[in-house]
């Protein structure tokens, strides 16, 4: 028998997204992705000046803040021709790797752990059996008895109070859970720790961009100067701070995070054959040690991966208008030249067409436009993106950090590589390269106090900071590597203004809905063999869809209702 | 379910219950809970105490920036706030439920909670298109706003989008993001802000619940502790501005220094906000300490009066720029005397500007079309 469930809003997440499944036998047979808020932001964009586009960009998304701004800047700079000082590259390296092991740490405690760890079986378990468990797997100093001790009675009144705030009608007792209490316990005292850690971490970002969310950025470096001469300025008081947040950051990786993934995952390890999806993977790369344009200094390398074939990396070029494009045969737009088109960013055409269901609405027409992302495709591939697209493409080109701690884990786990493909590697690939951003943010801070002490300091460049010095027209593209996935920017200046801004993200490339020739993205695919025991209750379909770590204002925002004619009007 | 601020055993007594019956209740739950008949004591104890009161928190045109700054408070720390402050009942973010189950929870707080929960709203509301540009579990922004606020003893406004439909707000504001003042009849307290600073988001809430009333609001509905002063007369660079010394290009010997950036565009004197004073992310910095402009980012309309870096030769009522220009172009480091007689000029002038100002941000709802930086 076929059933329709619906899971709208799916929560935990950045953003709305709807997902509508068809189960039969406890199994999903098919599914479908929709995207159901859009702002239009690209159009916003339009005769704006060029330098500002990093603030507005950034606003795309404030969980995964900053890295908009840094592709944005990075795409004026290329349209511009700018190199950034040594310094300013550092430096945004630095914001990258805070950003990245903060968002990790926050998506696995408090958008995915409860999809795994039962709440209120954690009232069950004995606070000295949990803490011999929290002390053989990590050398985390907060697990003694009376510690979680004193995190059980405080969960239990809570509970007991009868007001379960954001814990309730969770899918508690739900036979999916398979933690013993002790591991519940202890990861909900770790998803509390998580949740105060979470706020230090991010002051690198306000040391350097003087707030966060939102830290600000700079076309042609970074905004804040380098001076261990002045109060004013970064100094090394400053430094000390940064340093030890990075030290603070490197310990709640290896000794909360990662132990509880590991230890999380040896009970779930079914998982690891559920989930996998798509066969293709796609990295534009990041942080460079010798500049932005030397990709072969990335430490996340760029490449693209067809067919689970690890012993070929594909290039990829972003330029090249017959590698990267965007279908919207089931997105709430139209084409000029039809619905079956395909268009590079740099010719985006976009209208908004919506033909969905009047609201309030049960149900979409998923044989229509059912969302407002659109459906972006290399070489006409689809491709998952995010950290295990990223694992795979560096394991693939032998990354020497990757392929050891892709290697411990999979030991560790007692799992054959292709186990990777799937919810649990998706969920684990995200939890290695926290480990490893976490270590290399360390490097990039040591690298940055090596640069000063030989007596550069400059973090900007001005050398085209004025439109006068800018050719008539520019086109450039920005690309990185968002905590989610490949993420690039395109932009089109004329006459000192924007033409023309696109983004494709990440979660356009992985929750976006079907293509012109009936493709799945990754959400659709992944979800399909997924098993669902009580439709009610479908906690199997949050599991899949969480290890993506969805983010969905990101991927809504393409609007440009004039059309590729009308690039050339002016918004003043 | 008890009324926020009584316990259940006051609840229930009020509505006739005997002691008895309330025992025979507090059984139950603890049957309920899992805790069984050893947990009946605890349960007691706990419904003698005050419920916490019930919050919910509805995300529409947004970034979750707002939720991201919120979890970044550090007194209380969210932690403490969720767990022994307050009950956050519905959030997309952070809640353990999907779908039906969380919509049932937000049914079930509006329901049982009816005009005594607080309502806090993230995000614009688009109103074009019969409001297609965003729907929650098949319903516009627009049908869950008005359903929440009905009975919601208090709304608040988090960030630029739900005070002033922020970016998306934007020219040409493609979707008509509208702020949600303007949707409901009910007084919103805003609190802007892209997103609002994290110890001010907790403080507006504990001070609802620590005072039992709202904050004393200005005339845009923003609570004066927190908004009353322009980031600008809290600034520690002051002293430069007043003393005509400004930074002229990102990164020059002035950056490096540590001087005024009004120069490089910093909206700073027409923008009222906390940054100079409690600061970001536990006090550790603010947009102009690390270098970078205000972009006014609390203010009604700012994403229109770009761009960022064109400085603020003139605002209304702030007559001392041109000054502030001619002075800091003619001072040399060091001229002394110059750096005296500009200051001295400006302090002179300083107080009554201060308060007009204050006047003409407070006035001015929506921004005037030819207050607008041309772009």
């Amino acid at each position: 028998m076929s059933q329709r469930i619906v899971v709208d809003p799916v929560t935990r997440i950045e953003g709305h997204l709807r997902i509508e499944a068809v189960v039969e036998n406890g199994v999903i047979k098919d599914a479908y992705s929709a995207g159901t808020m859009v702002r239009g932001i690209e159009k916003i964009l339009k005769g704006r000046d060029p330098r500002d586009a990093w603030a507005f960009t950034e606003r795309v998304c404030g969980v995964c803040t900053t890295v908009h701004a840094l592709a944005s800047c990075r795409a004026v700079e290329d349209a511009l021709k700018i190199t950034v000082p040594k310094n300013a590259e550092l430096i945004r390296n630095l914001m990258f790797c805070a950003q990245y092991v903060q968002d990790h740490v926050v998506h696995f405690y408090h958008l995915h752990a409860l999809d795994w760890v039962d709440v209120v079986s954690m009232l069950k378990a004995d606070p000295a059996a949990t803490s011999k468990l929290a002390q053989s797997i990590s050398s985390w100093p907060k697990s003694s008895p009376g510690h979680f001790a004193a995190v059980q009675q405080r969960l239990k009144q809570y509970v007991e109070s009868g007001q379960l705030g954001i814990f309730a009608n969770g899918y508690w007792g739900h036979k999916a859970y398979k933690l013993p209490p002790e591991a519940n316990l202890m990861a909900v005292s770790h998803y509390l720790d998580a949740l105060e850690w979470q706020k230090d971490i991010v002051r690198i970002h306000t040391v350097f961009g003087g707030k966060n969310p939102h830290p600000n950025y700079l076309v042609g470096g970074m905004p804040c100067s380098l001076n261990l001469e002045e109060l004013g300025a970064i100094n090394t008081e400053r430094l000390g701070l940064v340093a030890s947040l990075v030290k603070e950051a490197i310990t709640f990786v290896e000794q909360v995070y990662v132990p509880d993934l590991l230890t999380i995952a040896t009970f779930y390890k079914d998982w690891a054959a559920i989930g996998g999806g798509l066969d293709n993977y796609l990295c534009y790369g990041d942080l460079p040690t010798r500049g932005y344009n030397d990709p072969s200094s990335f430490l996340l390398p760029r490449g693209a991966i067809l067919d689970r074939n690890l012993n070929e990396v594909h290039d990829v070029n972003p330029r090249d208008s017959e590698e990267i494009k965007e279908y919207i045969s089931h997105s709430w737009y139209q084409y000029g030249a039809g619905d079956t088109a395909g268009l590079h960013p740099w010719k985006g055409e976009t209208e908004f067409h919506y033909t969905g269901p009047q609201p309030p609405y049960e149900q979409l027409d998923v044989e229509g436009k059912y969302s407002w992302l659109k459906t972006p495709r290399w070489k006409d591939h689809p491709m998952e993106v995010g950290p295990l697209a990223r694992m795979l493409v560096a394991y693939a080109k032998g990354n020497t950090d990757v392929k050891e701690l892709v290697g411990a884990v999979l030991k560790q786990l007692n799992v054959p590589i292709t186990a990777l493909f799937s919810t649990l590697g998706r969920t684990a690939a995200r939890g290695v390269e926290t480990q490893l951003v976490a270590h290399w943010m360390q490097g990039f801070l040591d690298d940055l106090l090596a640069n000063i002490k030989a007596g550069d300091t400059r973090t900007f460049t001005s050398e085209k900071w004025e439109p006068e010095t800018w050719p008539k027209e520019a086109e450039g593209v920005g690309m990185s590597e968002a905590p989610r996935g490949a993420l690039a920017h395109w932009i089109r200046i004329q006459d000192a203004k924007i033409e023309n801004y696109q983004l494709v993200v990440p979660s356009t490339w992985n929750a976006s809905p079907r293509d012109a020739k009936g493709q799945r993205s990754s959400y659709e695919a992944a979800l399909i063999g997924t098993p669902v025991a009580d439709i009610n209750q479908p906690v199997e379909i949050l599991r899949t869809v969480h290890s993506f770590d969805p983010c969905l204002a990101c991927a809504v925002h393409l609007y440009d209702p004039e059309g590729r004619q009308l690039n050339m009007v002016r918004f003043e | 379910m008890a009324a926020p601020g009584k316990s259940v055993w006051q609840t229930m007594r009020e509505k006739g219950y005997s002691r008895r019956e309330f025992l025979q209740f507090c059984s139950a739950a603890a049957a309920a809970a899992g805790v069984g008949t050893s947990g009946k004591a605890a349960v007691v104890k706990v419904f003698e105490k005050k419920a916490r009161p019930p919050v919910v928190w509805l995300h529409f045109q947004e970034c979750t920036c707002c939720s991201e700054s919120f979890i970044r408070a550090s007194h209380p720390i969210v932690a403490d706030a969720l767990l022994d402050v307050l009950s956050l009942d519905y959030t997309q973010t952070l809640q353990a439920a999907a779908g039906q189950q969380a919509e049932k929870c937000l049914q079930d707080t509006l329901r049982a909670y009816d005009g005594k929960y607080i309502l806090l709203v993230e995000g614009s509301v688009p109103t074009k298109e019969n409001g297609v540009y965003c729907t929650i579990a098949g319903r516009t922004a627009l049908q869950i706003l008005e359903e929440a606020a009905k009975g919601a003893a208090a709304v608040l406004a988090w960030g630029n989008c739900a005070s002033y439909g922020c970016i998306q707000g934007a020219s040409p504001n493609p979707t008509g993001a509208t702020p949600i003042h303007k949707l409901i009849s009910k007084p919103v307290i805003n609190v802007p802000g892209c997103p609002p600073i994290a110890d001010v988001m907790m403080s507006v809430v504990t001070h609802i619940l620590l005072f039992g009333k709202i904050p004393e609001l200005d005339g845009q509905g923003r609570p004066r502790e927190f908004y009353g002063r322009r980031v600008h007369d809290t600034c520690y660079r002051r002293p430069y501005y007043d003393a005509g010394m400004f930074v002229e290009t990102f990164d020059d010997e002035r950056a490096r220094k540590g001087y005024c950036l009004y120069k490089m565009g910093c909206r700073g004197p027409v923008t009222y906000n906390a940054c100079g004073v409690t600061k970001w992310n536990q006090g550790v910095s603010y947009p102009i300490q690390s270098g970078h402009g205000c972009i006014g980012c609390s203010e009604n309309g700012f994403w229109d009066r770009g761009p960022f870096y064109r400085h603020l030769s003139s605002f209304p009522g702030f007559g001392v720029e041109s000054t502030a220009d001619s002075v800091g172009l003619a001072l040399g480091a060091g001229v002394a005397v110059g750096v005296t007689a500009h200051a001295v000029t400006t302090n002179i002038r300083k107080r009554s500007l201060i308060s007009e100002n204050q006047e003409e941000s407070v006035t001015n709802r929506e921004p005037e079309e030819d207050q607008k930086v041309p772009r």
